[in-house]
C-alpha cells in the first residue's frame, strides 16, 4: 500500500448552470464549490460546517461522483475518481458510502428492509441467497434492531430506526469512509444521541473515516478530529477540532461559533451578530466572498482575494487573520 | 398575577380508526413580561398547546376536552368565534416555524401585512396602513421596506419571512406573542439574528413571550422559566436556572444529559434515553415516561404522577422526583 492519504481532494470546483427562457440558455453559473481542497486519513473525521448554500453538500456528493467535479480532483487512496472506470467506480463506491439526513426519501418504500440492506450484496455479487440473509440479520443487529424488521417497510419505523437502516446498508460493504449528509439532524435529541453513540461505535470498530456535514456545530464538536468551514463554496478556515472552537481565526468562523446556543442559562454569551443574509452564489461578491458581512472589513478585501493559507495549525484564508482586533479599532 | 392561566388542558384528536388524547391535563401560566419555554421531542404536544390557546385546532379533527385558557380574566374557550377574533393578532399574536406556509405566496407581502390593519383599524387611511407596515418592516431590521413591501414571499430569504412574520406580529402591540419553533429552520447566524431581535422588541414592549422550541440551547438562552412536556404531559416546570442546574424529572434529565456540548470531550459516548417517545395510540398507563426510565417502579404502573410544587417554584410530575435530584446532585 502507498502511503497516500485515504482520501484527498484537490481544488475541487463544481457549477451548476443556471438556464433561462422559452429555448434554456445558460445566463450564469451557481459557484457552489469553489476551488475546495482538504485530505483526509484513515479513521479520521472531517467536520464540513457552513449555512445553507455553502456548498457543504455539493462536495459530499462530489465525492461519491454522484455529481461530475467541474475541475479539480478527489483522489480516493492515490486514485483519481474522474479517471476511473465504470468497473473502477463501482469498486470504489464499495468503500465510500453516503447517509442522508431524511432516511425516508433515500430507503424504497416498496422494498421490504430484507431487500433494501441485501441489495448491495446482489450488486456486488457476494454471498449465496442465505448468506445473505444471515448478513441482512447482522446488520440489524449490529445497528440495534430487532431482525424481525427484516419483512418490514420504511414506513413502519420511526426517523431514528430509519436512520439505523441506513446506517446498516451504508456498513454492509465494510466501507473504509462514510460522508454523513446532515444525517442526525433531523432526529429529536433524546434519539440524535443515540445514533451518534452508534456512529463512534462504529467508526471505532471498522477504523471508518467520517466526513460529517451538519450545521449543528455542537454535534459537529463532538465527532470531529478536524473542522472545515465553509462559505460560499469556499473553505474560510480548516483547523483541528480543539484549536477552532477555542480559537477561531477567520472572521466568520467567530461569528458562526458564537452564534451557536449553548445549554447553560449562566452563560448568555455576546454573540457576534452578522447584517444581512448570504449573498446569492450565483454572483458571489468580488474579493473575499465575506467581505458584504465581515465586521473588520478593509478596503483591499473588496477586490484582492484571500487563498487558504497555512496559519495557526491549520490553514486560513483571510488577508488580517490574527491581527482583526487591530483592524477593528483603526 | 398571571396574564395567561391555562388549566388542565386535555385536547383529543379524532384519526380515521379511534380518538386519541393527545394533551392530558396541561397546566402552564405566563406572567407579564416573561418569556416562557416550552421544550419537548416532536409529538409532545407543544405545538398543540399552543394552537389551543389561540383556538386554532384543524377542525374538525382537533377537539379540547376539558380545562380552561384564562386571559385577562375572561376564559378564551368560552369565547364566540367574532369576540375570539379580537384576541387572535391583537392581542396575542403567533408566528410559526417556515413561514413560507404560513405566508400566501400568491399575494405580496405588503397586502398581507395590510390586510390585518384592515381587519382591526379600519380608522387607518390606506396610505398610513402602509407607512405603518414600512415602520415595522424597519424595526425588524429589513433594509428597503417600501420596495420588500410590493414584493412576493418567495423573492425574501428564509430570514427576513421570519423577520416579516414578526412584523406581522408586532402590528397590534400584542400582549403575547407566541413563538413556535420560530428559528428551528434557520441557520446560526441568523438564529441569532432573530433570539436577539425579540429580546429586543420584547425590552421595548413589555410583551409576554411563549417561545416554543425542540431546542434546549436555545431555551436556555432566552427563557425566564421553562415548562417541560413528554407525550402529552407537563413534566417539569421551573426557573431556568433551576431546570439546568437541578433538573427533577428523569426525562428532563435525560434530555439534558443526551445533547453534545462544546465543553464535552470529543468523541465519548453520549448519554441516551433508551428507548422511544410512545405513540398516542399506544400510552403507556400510569406515568407515561415508565417504559424508558431508570427510576420507574411497581407504583409508575398504575398512578399518574400529577405536576406538584416542590419548592421554589420548581414543579415536577415524578413520583420519585427525589431520588433523581438526590442523583443529579451527587
Amino acid at each position: 500500500m502507498s502511503t497516500s492519504p485515504l482520501l484527498e481532494v484537490q481544488n475541487l470546483v463544481k457549477h451548476f448552470p443556471v438556464k433561462k427562457g422559452v429555448i434554456p440558455r445558460t445566463v450564469g453559473h451557481v459557484q457552489a464549490v469553489d476551488d475546495v481542497s482538504f485530505t483526509l486519513e484513515r479513521g479520521e473525521t472531517l467536520g464540513l460546517v457552513g449555512e445553507s448554500g455553502c456548498g457543504k453538500s455539493t462536495v459530499g456528493r462530489t465525492l461519491l461522483h454522484l455529481l461530475r467535479p467541474t475541475s479539480g480532483s478527489v483522489k480516493f487512496e492515490g486514485q483519481n475518481i474522474s479517471s476511473m472506470s465504470r468497473a473502477e467506480l463501482k469498486q470504489m463506491r464499495r468503500n465510500v458510502q453516503i447517509i442522508f439526513q431524511d432516511p425516508f426519501e433515500s430507503l424504497n418504500a416498496r422494498h421490504t428492509i430484507r431487500k433494501i440492506l441485501s441489495e448491495p450484496f446482489v450488486i456486488h455479487r457476494i454471498g449465496t441467497r442465505q448468506e445473505r440473509n444471515d448478513y441482512v440479520v447482522a446488520l440489524l443487529n449490529r445497528v440495534g434492531l430487532d431482525e424481525s424488521a427484516a419483512d418490514r417497510f420504511p414506513h413502519e419505523f420511526s426517523g431514528g430506526q430509519r436512520q439505523r437502516i441506513g446506517i446498516a446498508r451504508a456498513i454492509a460493504l465494510k466501507p473504509k469512509l462514510i460522508v454523513c449528509d446532515e444525517a442526525v439532524s433531523a432526529l429529536d435529541v433524546s434519539i440524535q444521541s443515540q445514533v451518534i453513540n452508534l456512529l463512534l461505535d462504529l467508526q471505532q470498530e471498522m477504523d471508518l473515516a467520517l466526513i460529517f456535514i451538519a450545521h449543528d456545530l455542537a454535534v459537529v464538536k463532538h465527532v470531529s478530529d478536524k473542522i472545515a468551514v465553509m462559505y460560499l463554496g469556499k473553505i474560510v478556515e480548516t483547523r483541528r477540532s480543539a484549536d477552532i472552537y477555542s480559537s477561531p481565526k477567520h472572521p466568520y468562523t467567530q461569528a458562526l461559533i458564537s452564534a451557536i446556543p449553548k445549554p447553560d442559562p449562566n452563560l448568555r454569551t455576546e454573540r457576534i451578530i452578522l447584517a444581512g443574509d448570504v449573498p446569492s452564489p450565483i454572483s458571489p461578491p468580488s474579493g473575499c466572498r465575506f467581505h458584504t458581512r465581515c465586521p473588520y472589513v478593509r478596503e483591499n478585501c473588496k477586490t484582492e482575494i484571500p487563498v487558504l493559507e497555512s496559519k495557526f495549525g491549520g490553514s486560513v484564508a483571510c488577508l488580517y487573520a490574527g491581527s482583526l482586533q487591530v483592524a477593528k479599532s483603526a | 398575577m398571571n396574564l395567561l392561566e391555562v388549566k388542565d388542558l386535555s385536547v383529543t384528536f379524532d384519526t380515521d380508526e379511534r380518538t386519541v388524547g393527545v394533551l392530558d391535563n396541561v397546566c402552564i401560566d405566563v406572567k407579564p413580561g416573561e418569556t416562557l419555554g416550552i421544550v419537548g421531542e416532536s409529538g409532545c404536544g407543544k405545538s398543540v398547546t399552543s394552537l389551543s390557546i389561540m383556538r386554532l385546532l384543524p377542525q374538525p379533527a382537533g377537539k379540547i376536552t376539558n380545562g380552561s385558557v384564562f386571559f385577562d380574566g375572561q376564559d378564551l374557550l368560552s369565547l364566540s368565534k367574532e369576540d375570539m377574533r379580537t384576541i387572535r393578532g391583537r392581542k396575542i399574536a403567533m408566528i410559526f416555524q417556515e413561514p413560507m406556509t404560513a405566508l400566501n405566496p400568491v399575494q405580496r407581502v405588503g397586502v398581507q401585512m395590510m390586510e390585518s390593519l384592515k381587519l382591526h383599524r379600519s380608522d387607518m387611511s390606506k396610505e398610513e396602513q402602509r407607512q405603518e407596515c414600512e415602520k415595522l418592516l424597519d424595526r425588524v431590521g429589513i433594509p428597503e421596506p417600501r420596495l420588500r413591501l410590493t414584493e412576493y414571499p418567495h423573492q425574501l430569504s428564509g430570514g427576513m419571512r421570519q423577520r416579516v412574520m414578526i412584523a406581522m406580529a408586532l402590528l397590534h402591540v400584542p400582549d403575547i406573542l407566541i413563538a413556535d419553533e420560530p428559528t428551528t429552520a434557520l441557520d446560526v447566524t441568523i438564529q441569532a439574528q432573530i433570539l436577539e431581535l425579540i429580546a429586543e422588541l420584547q425590552k421595548q414592549s413589555g410583551m409576554s413571550v411563549i417561545f416554543i422550541t425542540h431546542d434546549l440551547a436555545v431555551i436556555a438562552e432566552i427563557s425566564d422559566r421553562v415548562v417541560v412536556m413528554y407525550a402529552g404531559r407537563v413534566v417539569e416546570q421551573a426557573k431556568i436556572k433551576d431546570l439546568f442546574e437541578n433538573p427533577r424529572h428523569p426525562y428532563t434529565r435525560g434530555l439534558l444529559g443526551s445533547i453534545p456540548t462544546l465543553d464535552g470531550t470529543p468523541k465519548t459516548p453520549l448519554s441516551t434515553i433508551p428507548g422511544m417517545v410512545p405513540s398516542f395510540a399506544d400510552m403507556p398507563s400510569g406515568c407515561r415516561f415508565r417504559n424508558r426510565c431508570d427510576y420507574a417502579q411497581e407504583r409508575c404502573k398504575t398512578e399518574v404522577p400529577a405536576l406538584k410544587e416542590t419548592g421554589d417554584s420548581h414543579a415536577v410530575a415524578c413520583h420519585y422526583w427525589q431520588h433523581v435530584a438526590q442523583s443529579t446532585s451527587t
